[in-house]
């Protein structure tokens, strides 16, 4: 009885405690106090909402942004002597913020993994550019992605910088035509976005290594790629692609031309899956934007085509061969294994496109058109076993042929006497 | 135990006897020779989609190297680590699907397709690919190498 | 040539000695088969016996590579169908004398039907033969599922729905016949256990009991032929019968292996528990006139569903052909029994036309 009694104070004790766990918990303040109380919405909000941010969690409270003193009762808190600054301006925003977030030595006690060059980041971006040499307040700051108060974690899904809200965070203003009307910027990014294959891989696929805005434009140094080459950018994950078209004779025509690098042919928000209709000069073929059949580059466009096409000709005709001899129920896995590789070639020729040479194509393909080839050989040879399973029962069914009719021979014998 | 039968032609009766016996044998073969084939056990050895046993004898992967195997009709790597580890993994690249290969100069994984790059651990740490490989387990039974999909 | 004949007769001695050779030489000696215009449909029930051992022996070698679970059982028969030697041919020699072991015990079934060999003392011979064929379509339901694929799974997902619409113990009887509210690994390894225990239990029992019966009693003659005045003429079982059956199973067997290559058993695709189901699903042949019958019932008939209603008529019809030595009086009397006859004709246009309908009908859903 007395061991029942004590683990059932026990596990009273252990419920009491669980749910708060001490870090969670803003050390009780005399703002959180009255600013519940007032019963406001616009003064209750921000208190309820810190309670639920990173900061709140490592112990942080309204004094570290807004000053004051916390420990007075009244409105004594918020005065200015104490250094209290209320609401911080909007060019403000940034100094309260960079004051932990850019000193090395204080962020280590709390993430020794945090970048600390957000402030440097910033103001080397658009916006922090506008904000700083312009005095243009209507720019995002700090709070516009991070939220004010209720600042969370990128890796937190509830945060509104998690990967898979980061372009509606952007799209909150970018997507917002009233407001980008003063910078004559177009407004159609998200809706493009979007669409693209790397918001279906974030959005549908949970790929979440996936580029949305940040991954593209920088976060804290958002600009439009005022990079060198748009390439350095899709060049991070298509490094093949990128590093071939850098080689091709394209890179140079490009910057001649003024067009966008990668993006002429893929779009630059708008991403699509790469399919081979991109290429040559047929429908929805991106070549013949500037290429015909009698130019050599047209040329080239169509031969590129022909390589790609026949070799998936080919393997998905292997490929349909083996599948009916395993329906067959024939062994073709060893088969359909190495048929793989012609799917592999077949894959990096199209990467090689991107040297826009029949040559580089053709090295991959011809590969490719070998192994497809031997695939196809060996569906046929296992149709062929097949065949002769019948001629091993042409044997047998000889054999019992044979059987039948000796003992048909032998009953009439036997029946002669009768 | 049949009685004697007069017959019109001994040499006849003789002759069907023999075609008797003879397609008899025959068709007893005939029989016989499919079922013993069956009975003995194929070289793949076990029906299971979840293991293989790899035509690799383990001393025969250095460290710092890795091989390609059949699971199925699908890739696999196998390779053994600097460290003298042995792992295994799906070979499919987890961006478009072809094969990767080991790479001693890198001591990673790689994909040549679109420059992916694996750890040893089947991590994606660059390029294309969205997702890690999936791994396998490895088990060395004597002289052989079983490689299973984790359950 | 002397010596091998006194060797001969040595050994049967010994034998005779301890199991009794020359009793069952008399006895294969005494047994007679008449000889008249149907006596051709003596041959099918040894044609079933022969096909049923045809089974008997390629299960028992599948047996040996089989593998009965969700996981398993689909590449154990891929393996088997492509890795093993001749692994192909035994499957599906074993699927086609299935199909040919079915249709000839339904033949065996109505000859013996049209021709009244159940009159008595033959009662029991037919109540065993009913339970055969009962026995045989379990063993062909259940077998269907095990290589577990698509379309197995989908056509025992609707056979044992139907089950589910018996009146009051339908819900019992569908959990119990699935292993489980759904058709699963579970049903796997429950149609299993069935199809390569219980039935083969089931069917020595009531396999050596209808052969005893049938030895017992000699064959039956139609009443028509017994009423003939003409003296009667019969054949010795042994030889002259029985090679004669031995020149139908060398037949059938021919038969089986052409099929075997000429159409080999498909394997398809593993079965997906979350696909949706293909358009078209069928059972198995055998199965289709009660199928179809029951998807031309309408939904309510006088306030009771259709489908209930079209159980509770198999149930009723399974119940008659059951008893139709006990219900035919006019026959066990000695006298014609014409409407017997037509039942008999009536049941096989019926299972024929919705059998054809069921193979003829357009999918459209």
């Amino acid at each position: 009885m007395g061991r029942v009694g004590a683990l059932v104070c026990l596990g009273l004790v252990v419920l009491a405690t669980w749910p708060v766990p001490a870090a969670a918990q803003p050390p009780a303040e005399s703002c959180v106090a009255c600013h519940l109380e007032v019963g406001d919405d616009r003064l209750a909000t921000p208190a309820k909402e810190f309670g639920n941010s990173v900061h709140a969690a490592k112990g942080f409270g309204c004094v570290s942004c807004h000053g004051g003193d916390a420990n007075e009762a009244g409105m004594e808190a918020m005065d200015p002597a104490k250094g209290y600054i209320g609401k911080p301006d909007r060019e403000q925003i940034s100094q309260v913020c960079s004051r932990c977030h850019s000193d090395a030595r204080f962020m280590k006690r709390y993430n020794p993994a945090m970048r600390v060059d957000q402030l440097t980041e910033y103001i080397t971006s658009v916006h922090g550019r506008r904000l700083m040499e312009l005095g243009d307040d209507k720019v995002a700051t700090c709070a516009d992605c991070h939220t004010a108060h209720a600042i969370k974690p990128p890796s937190d899904p509830r945060s509104s910088v998690h990967p898979l809200r980061v372009a509606d965070t952007c799209g909150s203003c970018h997507a917002d035509a009233k407001r980008m009307e003063a910078y004559n910027i177009p407004t159609d990014q998200l809706q493009e976005y979007k669409q693209s294959v790397h918001w279906k891989m974030v959005s549908v696929k949970g790929d979440l290594s996936a580029p949305t805005c940040n991954d593209c434009h920088g976060n804290h140094g958002a600009t439009p790629p005022g990079i060198s080459w748009v390439g350095n950018v899709c060049g991070q994950c298509h490094v093949v692609q990128a590093e071939l078209f850098t080689k091709s004779a394209h890179a140079k025509i490009f910057v001649d031309l003024g067009t966008p690098g990668c993006a002429t042919c893929h779009e630059n928000h708008a991403v699509t899956r790469a399919s081979d209709d991109m290429l040559g000069l047929g429908e929805g073929a991106v070549c013949a934007g500037c290429h015909a059949l009698d130019d050599k580059g047209g040329e080239i466009a169509a031969g590129l085509r022909e390589r790609i096409d026949l070799l998936r000709g080919e393997y998905d005709k292997a490929h349909a061969i083996l599948l009916k001899a395993e329906r067959a129920g024939m062994e073709v896995s060893q088969a359909e294994f190495e048929l793989s590789g012609a799917k592999d070639a077949l894959v990096k020729a199209q990467a090689a496109v991107h040297a826009f040479t029949v040559e580089a194509v053709k090295k991959e393909a011809d590969a490719g058109l070998a192994i497809a080839a031997k695939g196809y050989e060996r569906g046929v040879q296992a149709l062929e076993d097949l065949q002769f399973r019948r001629k091993g029962l042409a044997v047998s069914v000889v054999i019992i042929l044979a059987l039948i009719g000796g003992l048909v021979v032998k009953i009439r014998q036997l029946e002669r006497k009768t | 135990m049949p009685e004697e039968v007069p017959s019109r032609n001994p040499n006849r009766r003789t002759f069907i006897n023999w075609f008797l016996a003879t397609s008899a044998g025959a068709f007893l073969l005939a029989v016989l020779y499919p079922v013993s084939r069956y009975l003995v056990p194929p070289p793949a050895g076990e029906s299971t989609a979840a293991t293989v046993t790899l035509p690799i004898k383990p001393v025969d992967v250095k460290p710092n190297s890795g091989q390609i195997f059949k699971f199925g009709s699908r890739p696999g790597i196998l390779i053994r680590t600097p460290a003298g580890e042995l792992r295994a993994f799906a070979a499919s690249c987890t961006h478009l699907n072809c094969t990767v290969q080991y790479r001693s100069d890198l001591s990673h994984i790689w994909c040549a397709c679109h420059n992916g790059h694996f750890d040893l651990n089947g991590k994606n740490i660059a390029g294309p690919p969205p997702r890690p490989l999936d791994q396998y387990i490895v088990n060395v039974r004597g002289d052989e190498i079983v490689v299973s999909k984790s359950a | 040539m002397g010596t091998l004949e006194q060797h001969y007769k040595k050994l049967w001695n010994w034998l005779d000695e301890r199991v009794g050779l020359a009793e069952v030489e008399k006895l294969a000696r005494k047994k007679e088969v008449p000889v008249h215009r149907h006596s051709v449909w003596y041959y099918l029930g040894g044609m079933t016996l022969f096909l049923f051992m045809i089974q008997v022996a390629t299960g028992i070698l599948l047996i040996f590579y089989y593998r009965p679970s969700a996981e398993e059982a689909f590449e154990s028969v891929k393996f088997l169908m492509a890795e093993v030697e001749f692994g192909w041919l035994i499957r599906s020699i074993h699927s086609w004398a299935a199909n040919l072991m079915i249709f000839t015990l339904f033949i065996h079934l109505f000859s013996v039907w049209l021709l009244k060999a159940y009159r008595p003392p033959r009662e029991i011979t037919w109540l065993s033969g009913i339970g055969l064929m009962g026995i045989t379509m379990a063993f062909g339901f259940t077998g269907y599922l095990l290589p577990w694929n698509e379309l197995a799974f989908f056509a025992t997902q609707v056979g044992t729905e139907i089950t589910g619409a018996v009146p009051v113990i339908g819900s019992f009887l569908l959990r119990v016949s699935r292993g489980g509210e759904e058709v699963t690994g579970a049903t796997l390894t429950r149609f299993y256990g069935i199809h390569v225990a219980v039935l083969p239990l089931l069917t020595t029992f009531l396999l050596g009991l209808h052969v005893y019966l049938v030895q017992k009693h000699g064959m039956s003659m139609p009443p028509a032929i017994e009423r003939q005045a003409n003296p009667k003429r019969v054949m010795p079982f042994v030889p002259n019968f029985m090679l004669r059956d031995v020149v139908g199973w060398l037949t059938a067997l021919a038969m089986l292996a052409a099929l075997a290559a000429y159409f080999p058993a498909e394997l398809g695709q593993k079965a997906d528990l979350f696909a949706p189901a293909p358009i078209g699903i069928k059972p198995e042949w055998y199965f289709m006139f009660m199928f179809k019958t029951l998807k031309y019932l309408p939904a309510h008939i006088l306030g009771i569903e259709g489908e209930v209603i079209g159980i509770l008529g198999f149930g009723v019809g399974g119940l008659f052909l059951l008893l139709v030595p006990f219900l035919d009086r006019r026959t066990a009397r000695g006298e014609q029994s014409h409407l017997f006859t037509w039942l008999a004709i009536a049941t096989i246009v019926f299972m024929i036309v919705l059998t054809y309908l069921g193979y003829t009908e357009v999918v459209t859903q």
